[in-house]
Formats: C-alpha cells, structure tokens, sequence
C-alpha cells in the first residue's frame, strides 16, 4: 500500500511533465492540424536555458524557469514563421517532415553549441531539496514543485483559451480558419500565440526535469516528446483537457509498469497503449468521431 | 598493398639518405605509405558523445606520455605521430574508423576506444589488417578471449570485469559484512551486465543472497519506481554496475527517497560528474577502479604532478590509464623485431614487469589480460573519504 501509494506520486511527477508537453502538441494541432514533432526539442532547450541561468547568472529557480519559457516561446514563434507558415497552404505531409526536419536541426544544433556531454544542474537551495516522510511515503520539495508548477500553469492555461480574448480567437481558429479571418480574427497571430503558449510550457517542462533528474542532453526531448504525443493522441489530440488527462495516465502507467513489472517493458507498454487507442478509440479518449465532410 | 607500403618506405628511406646530402632535409615519405622517421598510431576515440568524458581523458593520458616519449628522443630514435579520429561514442563509427586507420593511414597500432562496445567493433578489422588494437579501459570478459580462444591482435591495459564484479562482491561481504544485495544493472550494455553477473556469482560463493535483480536500459533518467519496488525489501547493499551518466541520478534519487545502503559501483562511476549529478546524495558509495590519486608511490606522484602542470587538473584513472597504454604499445613497438602490427603484436604479448602507473603488470599470454591490483574508491557527503588497495 505504501509502495503504491510511492510509486503514485512518482508517477504524477513524470506524468506532470508528459502533460505539459503534450499541452503543447495539442494545441498546435488542434489550431492547424501539425505534429509539430520539434516541440520535444523546444523543452530540451527550455532546460538549456533554465541551466544556463542558474549555473551562470546564478539566478533562482522561479526567475530561471520564467527566462526559459519566455526563451522556447519566442524559440517557437521563430520556428513557426520562418518553417511552418510558408507552408501552410501545402500538404500536410511536408508540414510534417518539415517538422522532422526542424527537429533534428535543433537537436545538432544545439549539440554544436554545447556539446553532446551530459550536464548537471547547479545543487538547489535547501528549500527545493527537502523531503517530507508522509506515513512511510516519501514526498520530495521537487515532486510537489513539479507537480504544483505543473497545476498552476495548466489552470493558466485554462484561464487564457476560456477567459481572454486571444483565447476566445484561438478556440475560433481552430474551429474553421476562413470563417474566423471572415469575422476579423487575426489568423497568423492567433497561430503564433499558440505557439507560443505551447512553447513556454514545454520550456517549463525542460527547466522542472531538469531540477528533478539533475541531468540534461542535447537528445534528451527525443524520448519525452515521442511519449508526450502519445499522451496527447490517448486523450484525443486537439482538446486540451485530454492532454492532461493522456500525461497523467501515461506517467503513471510507466511508472506502475517499471514498479511492478520491470522497467525495461514500460517503453513498449507506453506505445501499446498507443496502437490500442488508435485501433479502438482513433479520435482518442475524449475525441468525437466527425465523420468526413465529402 | 602491404609490400607496396613497405617498398615505398624504403624508399622513402634511402631519399631521405640522399637527401642528408643537400641543404634541405626530406622530413616524410611518399603519399600513402609510412613516413621513415615516425612511428604512427592510431587513436580511436569517443571524443564526443555519451561517454565522450572517458574518450577525452585517456586521449589527454595518451597525449601527455607520448609528449614525453617523444622529447625523450622517441622509440629507437623514431617519433611517436599520433593519428586521432573521433568515433562519436557510436560502435559502427568506431568499426569505420578502425580500417581507415589501418588500410589508410597505415599505423602499427590502434589505441582505443574507450568501451567494450567500442573494442569489439574492431576486432575483426584487427584480425583482418594484422594491427593490433590495444584499450586503456575496455573491460568486457569476451573482449581478449572469445569462445576459449584469445583474440591475437587484442589487448587492454587494465583488468576485466569478472576481477572487478568479483572484487566488488568480495568487498561487499568481506569489509561491509553485508549478507544480501540487490543488483540494478543497465540491461542495454554488455559492460554492465558481465559486472552484475560477477558479483552475483561471487556474492553467492561467499554466502550471500542477492533478493532482487533490477535493470534499466541506457539513457534512464527516472530511478524513482524500480527504487520504489527495492525499498519494500531488506537488504545489506546495493550492487549498481553502470555509467555516471546513469549512476548518477539513480544514486541521487535512492538517497531522496530514503534508502541508506551502501551503494558499490565500478569503474563507470569515475567521473567528476558523478558527483554533480549524485549531489549530497553521494554518501556511502564506494567503486572499483584502476587508480587512485591518492597513491604514494613515487611513480604515481611523479605522473600526478606532471599531469597537472601539463593539464592543470588532476588525473582521473582514464587519464592514468591512458598514459600506461601509451607507455606500454611505446614499449613493445621498442622490443618489436620489426616495425609491423604482426611483430608488434607479438612484443605486446611478451610483455613481462611493466611499470605503469596503475600498478606493475604482465600480459598474461593466454588470455591478454594483464595480471594487477585493484583500488576501491569511497565517497562521503560527496568527498573521497576512503581509498583501499586489494
């Protein structure tokens, strides 16, 4: 009971950060029908950045997540409109590969820059290195951050798409593009905010992993990225809610599949669990069938 | 294409004869084949990449002795020209690296790389080209021996990874007085998984249980659930064979959920980044490895101090490791009958009382490994705190 009750808590922390990702495919996606499969690089730099300001500048922890997510969400409206927007009238099969493209770019780019060796973040203040023992259950000060900061920027999030005008213009855009230009909404700023939205919360995803596991890497966004998506497809890509619901489930199942099976399964469980959701819900969990307009 | 090679060096050799004559001295021999008046071997090495720390450093070790083998006047007069190729800590780069080394530019013998992996990616391009390929730390078991029989053209400097998973078993149940173990072993590398089989085979002679087997594969940031699963349990030590890379955040994140066993490790944890990564974590956590620092004798702090001048920090055992398998290949090219992989080959197999700085040693001629000691390094609050000969 006490290990279950660990290796939750365990899995809301990673799932916390799937659901941040994935957030971010899910909007691009619901907004102009792109895998942006670059996004997972977008929270590699996110770490970069979070790493390079408390290593450097020796700021904090809140001031250098604040850099990072405004760093990948400026890193997205660039990739955006100097990648994507040319391309927005083509097929979608060269959005995609260009999407590919942007990705490994960034990846040798980034490994260019800094090196491929993996670095460390700077030791933490002794507030965020605590740990509280709840009945035998370890809580770390960094799991409740991860999965706090996580909460907080969800429910901001929420704010924004429901509550704001940019949010009202987004959820119109991504209902029928034409019909929103027709009634003035400024299309190709709405799809930059998206982007932008998204990319800062993947920079926040990378700077919280970052804290959390203590070790970054130019290919680090691979691997998460790729599970974000799918976390992104369980819940039905295009509806933010069911991004969240897809980190958490993905996290835990990982988790619970490492604890309790072996941890070298919980990969392959992770993409079973992809395959069995596309052959008997495509639309995802919370998805709606709409049938094709002919 | 080998008697080419030959004639052009003769060749080469008797213009450089006429050229003593004239003003200008001839320096190098002809394209393609080997230059008269230097010696040329190949360095194969994980210069970037997941393990790019260990490529690096024994690279620095190499460089540093044979910097000093060449300003001592060479080997038999000859210099030492170091070829240095980057392998990208990828097997298949290395296996292409080995033959442009030696059907290319022609070395007697390749250093590197660094893994096992890496090794036995070149040992049929070894066989095939007659050089021999020797590794400062290449561990694997199967790397000299394959099958019952030694690999001819294979050699290491530093012991294999039954002495070290022995070693460490032996340590566990000897010095710690631990009675049950659990092993968290990297399921996706050979290196790793020969360590967990060593110890578990030692830790059982010795009376010991082993009460839970873990793996992880290559990469693995999240340690928090197989930790998890490993706490219900009760046992005396935790044997984690493995990198820094990830040795590192598995150590950091056990001491966060509150598991105090003593941690032993391998050669794998010898890295500054180990401790970067493991934090305050790093407490009763002890590793087998080549060398220590902290060693007195006079060779050792010769090697410490001329290390340091020259690269400003101190060496780690990759650097000293390096520097011995310079040493030694400088050492068998010097007895080899002729300047060939095959003659060279066989002067490494010879090899009797070599000193090095990771402990005097012989090359066992039936398996090519050479017969040394072993350190065991330990950390408190992050801090060396204990160094032991065995």
């Amino acid at each position: 009971m006490e290990q279950l009750a660990q290796q939750l808590i365990n899995g809301l922390s990673l799932g916390s950060i799937y659901a941040l990702i994935a957030l971010g495919y899910t909007m691009v996606y619901g907004i102009i029908q792109l895998i942006n499969f670059a996004h997972g690089e977008i929270y590699m730099v996110g770490a970069y950045v979070g790493y390079a300001c408390m290593t450097f500048l020796g700021l904090g922890f809140f001031e250098s997540l604040l850099i990072a997510m405004v760093a990948c969400s400026v890193l997205g409206v660039v990739i955006e409109r100097v990648a994507y927007k040319p391309l927005r009238n083509s097929t979608r099969i060269a959005a995609l590969i260009t999407a590919i493209g942007v990705s490994l770019l960034i990846q040798y780019t980034m490994m260019a820059l800094v090196g491929a060796d993996v670095r460390t973040y700077p030791a933490l203040p002794d507030y965020l290195s605590a740990s509280f023992n709840i009945g035998g259950v370890i809580i770390s000060a960094q799991s409740i951050l991860i999965i706090g900061t996580s909460v907080l920027l969800m429910v901001a999030l929420q704010f924004i798409v429901h509550r704001t005008r940019l949010g009202k213009a987004m959820r119109a855009v991504s209902m029928d593009a034409d019909a929103a230009r027709l009634m003035g909404v400024n299309v190709d700023t709405t799809i930059s905010f998206t982007f932008m939205l998204g990319s800062a919360l993947a920079g926040a995803a990378g700077v919280l992993v970052g804290v959390y596991y203590n070790s970054i890497n130019p290919l680090m966004g691979v691997l998460p990225g790729l599970k974000a998506f799918v976390a992104a497809v369980f819940g039905g890509i295009g509806i933010i809610p069911g991004a969240l619901i897809g980190g958490f489930f993905i996290g835990t199942a990982e988790t619970l599949v490492s604890g309790y099976l072996s941890s070298l399964f919980k990969d392959a469980v992770v993409f079973a669990i992809l395959i069995l959701v596309l052959i008997f819900r495509p639309a995802g969990l919370l998805g709606k069938n709409v049938r094709e307009k002919v | 294409m080998k008697r080419t090679a030959i004639l052009l060096a003769a060749g080469a050799l008797s213009l450089s004869v006429f050229a003593g004559c004239s003003a200008k001295p001839v320096a190098n021999a002809p394209e393609g084949g080997e230059s008269a008046d230097t010696i040329k071997i190949g360095l194969n090495y994980e210069l970037s990449g997941d393990v790019a720390t260990y490529g690096q450093a024994s690279v620095a070790g190499i460089e540093l002795a044979a910097k000093e083998i060449n300003d001592a006047g060479g080997v038999n007069g000859k210099q030492i020209e170091l070829v240095k190729y980057d392998n990208k800590s990828d097997t298949a780069e290395a296996t292409t690296l080995a033959t442009k080394l030696m059907a290319q530019d022609k070395v007697v013998a390749v250093i590197g790389p660094a893994t096992s992996g890496g090794m036995k990616a070149q040992i049929q391009v070894a066989e095939k080209n007659q050089v021999p390929i020797v590794s400062g730390s290449s561990t694997a078991d199967d790397l000299t021996v394959t099958n019952g029989k030694v690999n001819e053209y294979v050699f290491r400097t530093c012991f294999n990874d039954s002495f070290q998973g022995t070693s460490a078993a032996n340590y566990s149940s000897e010095k710690l007085g631990a009675k049950t173990a659990v092993i968290i072993k990297d399921n996706s590398n050979d290196y790793s998984k020969g360590l967990a089989a060593s110890f578990d085979a030692q830790f059982k002679a010795n009376g010991g249980t082993i009460v839970g087997e873990e793996a992880y594969a290559k990469g693995e940031r999240n340690f928090n659930s197989i930790l998890t699963k490993i706490k219900g349990q009760s046992f005396d030590v935790i044997y984690l064979p493995g990198y820094y890379e990830e040795a590192g955040p598995a150590i950091k994140q056990a001491r966060e959920l509150g598991i105090t066993a003593p941690i032993l490790g391998a050669d794998g944890y010898d890295s500054p980044k180990l401790a970067e990564a493991a934090g305050a974590g790093l407490t009763d956590v002890y590793f087998t490895n080549h060398y220590s620092s902290a060693d007195t004798d006079p060779k050792v702090v010769e090697f410490i101090k001329t290390f340091k001048d020259a690269n400003g920090e101190e060496p780690s055992a990759f650097n000293a490791l390096g520097y011995d398998t310079m040493k030694f290949v400088a050492d068998a090219v010097s007895r080899a009958s002729e300047l060939t992989g095959p003659a060279v080959k066989d002067a490494m197999a010879a090899t009797k009382d070599f000193a090095g700085v990771t402990g005097t040693f012989s090359v066992d001629p039936e398996t090519h490994n050479p017969v040394k000691s072993i350190v065991f390094i330990g950390y408190k609050d992050g801090k060396i705190a204990v160094t032991e000969k065995a």
